[in-house]
């Protein structure tokens, strides 16, 4: 072959790409047209038909730089997943404390690292099992937690000084933390040893979730005391998990994920830097925790758009000098809005693309949904196949070889910088209209997730968005073929015996003394309502005897919602 | 009063996935209904109490959480109890089918899962105000 070349050698990159449009595209487009006239990632940024270095120009090269170095766009860590695989945790709860043990096993035997539990209703909204408004939900879509005995069931046999465990709760998220280290003490454990999450994000309760109790500041003080006493007790805990994921299920885009996640974060920071605490001395048990979307790259410049948001945030603005106190560290959700009831296994596809883009992101600690989740909570076998499709990514694919592989690619790098960019553009939006717990009870960000969830329903509605299943090759005939998880019809009596048991059991006059005591320290800004609170679980109290009472002081919160 | 079509979407119990109803609610009224939302956390006594008030054609559930075997026979009680015979309810989000055929059989009129697409949401309701004829 001797063809010359099409591009003489002297144009500056400007020109060359003119000319390739000129030429190769336009007489390519002659031919047939691209499938649409704009190009947008699924969270609403427009894409280009190729990147080159000149996207990337003008910025510091330093914002890519290395892992493990500030800003951590490439990692939190110099070695990422060469040194150790991310923390495989499947998310398990149903049924009684006993009942969820019984999985927690099991996901340890399929090669599990790392715990997860999910709570059933009037667990994560402070009721006690035999509450009227907890009829028909007690141990339904998560595990039933009454009292301290209930979560010594739930941990049995499991070695809290080898394997973290989170617990996915909020508003009473400081009673569980007690549960959890009342029954590690109780075992002989290190404090100092123990490993693992609470959630203990309240301010995305209000935004998006919308599991809450108290009103907002008592709620951000309760936040503050998790820290604050974790941070003095237990080094190696993280007492807060800052949530995107509830605000992207909940409709959000992903830039705003990002952005209302920060504006948390900064609340939560500027509550606890107030006690007098030193950044640095809390700042690196902090933990986030993000939904990874469909849409490949740009889950994967969100990722590393955020560690470089976070680092600027805490060095730059909180004055941080220790870089553990910069390096944001997640764990990751693959979405679950994303699953379809028709074909469900293909729900198993879904999830394995999106599992690849949280590796290829960094993420520490991952979630793989079910394919049967868009019926029920999943199924053993759903939870074993989804583990596996984790255990391929680690062991099969040889993506963990090499830390952010992505790194230097021109769009990848281009839309972290995108994402940067309208992270702080957003953040400053929010503190010019006064401020995030304002404009949380303002609706402003609950307007903004149901502006981006409708649209979505619109466009999945008229095909702009393909659902594969749903909108597009269809099967109306299609009968499903699979068994769900059964509810168990005992669950609610068993549940209900055994916490009236232990009310009658225990020393009542010390439980009212303690609940006075309760009382007197949130009266008291300046004390710290974990360790009452530790007493109270160890002396039998319930959840719903400390959430009712404190409802007396504090009122609960209700939103006015806004559509 | 106007002619519209009067809907309340309710959310009862604990569960706390608005999305959905937040977008049933947008696209019913972007349909010229009147909607009312009552917000979340609310009892069946007080869900039947505003649909009553409200004088509503239509009233719609929307539940995640897995109660709707206990929410919906209260709720069709609460409306037997006050004497409401031609008020239509319906019910939306995830369950299973076998119980959706159960909560027909007990009075529901129809119920929409997810992914339901919107147009055949609010086709779904004009039928239904439709079938039952003037009030």
């Amino acid at each position: 072959m001797n063809s010359k070349p099409t591009v003489p050698e002297h144009l500056a990159p400007e020109a060359e790409i003119k000319d390739w449009e000129n030429k190769e595209v336009a007489s390519f487009l002659a031919k047939q047209k691209e499938k649409k006239e704009q190009f947008y990632t699924f969270g609403g940024f427009p894409v280009k038909r190729v990147y080159t270095p000149l996207d990337l120009k003008g910025r510091a090269a330093d914002d890519i730089g290395l892992p493990g170095r500030y800003p951590f766009t490439r990692g939190p860590y110099p070695t990422m997943y060469r040194s150790r695989t991310w923390t495989m945790r499947q998310i398990a709860g149903f049924g009684t404390g006993e009942d969820t043990n019984k999985r927690f096993k099991y996901l340890i035997e399929q090669g599990q690292t790392g715990l997860s539990t999910d709570f059933d209703m009037p667990t994560l909204m402070g009721y006690d099992s035999d509450h009227p408004m907890s009829e028909g939900e007690v141990g339904r879509e998560g595990v039933a937690i009454d009292t301290l005995a209930d979560m010594e069931a739930l941990l049995d046999g499991i070695d809290l000084e080898k394997i973290s465990v989170s617990l996915t709760i909020n508003p009473s998220a400081w009673i569980l933390l007690a549960m959890y280290i009342a029954a590690a003490q109780k075992r002989g454990c290190d404090m100092n040893k123990l490993s693992g999450t609470i959630q203990a994000d309240i301010l995305k309760e209000y935004m998006a979730q919308k599991e809450y109790v108290f009103p907002i500041a008592p709620s951000v003080r309760i936040v503050r005391d998790c820290i604050t006493y974790c941070a003095k007790h237990m080094k190696r805990y993280n007492p807060i998990n800052v949530s995107g994921y509830h605000i992207s299920e909940a409709g959000s885009s992903p830039v705003h994920e990002v952005a209302f996640t920060m504006c948390n974060l900064i609340t939560y920071v500027e509550e606890v830097t107030k006690t007098g605490m030193d950044v640095d001395e809390f700042a690196p048990r902090l933990a986030f925790f993000f939904v990874c979307q469909a849409d490949f790259f740009e889950e994967i410049a969100k990722f590393r758009a955020a560690r470089r948001v976070y680092a600027k945030i805490m060095r730059e603005r909180f004055g941080a000098r220790n870089p553990e106190s910069m390096r944001l560290r997640f764990h990751c959700q693959t979405a679950a809005a994303t699953l379809t009831k028709p074909q469900y296994k293909i729900n198993i596809v879904r999830t394995a693309i999106q599992a690849l883009a949280a590796v290829l992101g960094g993420a520490q600690s991952l979630h793989t949904n079910g394919m049967d989740e868009a019926f029920s909570i999943p199924t053993e076998e759903a939870m074993k196949i989804s583990l596996r499709t984790q255990q391929i990514i680690a062991e099969e694919t040889h993506v963990t070889d090499v830390v952010d592989p992505v790194g230097g690619s021109y769009y990848v790098e281009h839309l972290t910088n995108e994402y940067e960019r309208k992270v702080f553009e957003i953040i400053d939006e929010v503190e010019k209209n006064g401020g995030t717990i304002k404009l949380i009870e303002e609706g402003w960000f609950q307007r903004h997730i149901a502006d981006f969830a409708y649209e979505q329903a619109l466009n999945k509605q008229s095909g702009d968005k393909p659902v594969i299943g749903v909108n597009m090759f269809h099967e109306p005939d299609e009968v499903p073929d699979l068994e769900t998880h059964p509810h168990d019809p005992t669950v609610e009596r068993r549940q209900i015996e055994k916490l009236q048991r232990i009310r009658r059991e225990r020393d009542n006059k010390k439980v009212n003394a303690l609940l006075d005591e309760l009382v007197a320290v949130v009266k008291d800004d300046q004390q710290n309502i974990m360790p009452v609170t530790i007493e109270l679980v160890r002396a039998g109290a319930s959840m719903g005897d400390i959430i009712e009472r404190l409802k007396t002081v504090w009122g609960t919160y209700r939103e006015v919602p806004v559509f | 009063m106007s002619n519209n079509i009067r809907v309340l979407l309710a959310k009862v119990g604990l569960d706390g996935h608005d999305r959905g109803v937040k977008i049933v609610a947008r696209c019913l009224r972007d349909a010229g209904m009147d909607v009312v939302y009552t917000g979340l956390h609310r009892s069946p006594e007080e869900v039947v109490a505003a649909a009553v008030q409200e004088d509503v054609d239509v009233l719609a559930v929307s539940i995640l959480s897995g109660a709707h075997m206990t929410v919906f026979p209260k709720i069709i009680a609460g409306l037997k109890a006050r004497g409401v015979d031609d008020m239509i309810l319906m019910g939306g989000g995830v369950m299973p089918d076998e119980d959706v055929a159960a909560l027909k059989a007990m009075g529901v009129h129809e119920i929409l899962l997810q992914d339901t697409p919107p147009n055949k949401i609010i086709e779904t309701i004009e039928r239904l105000v439709a079938d039952r004829g003037e009030r």
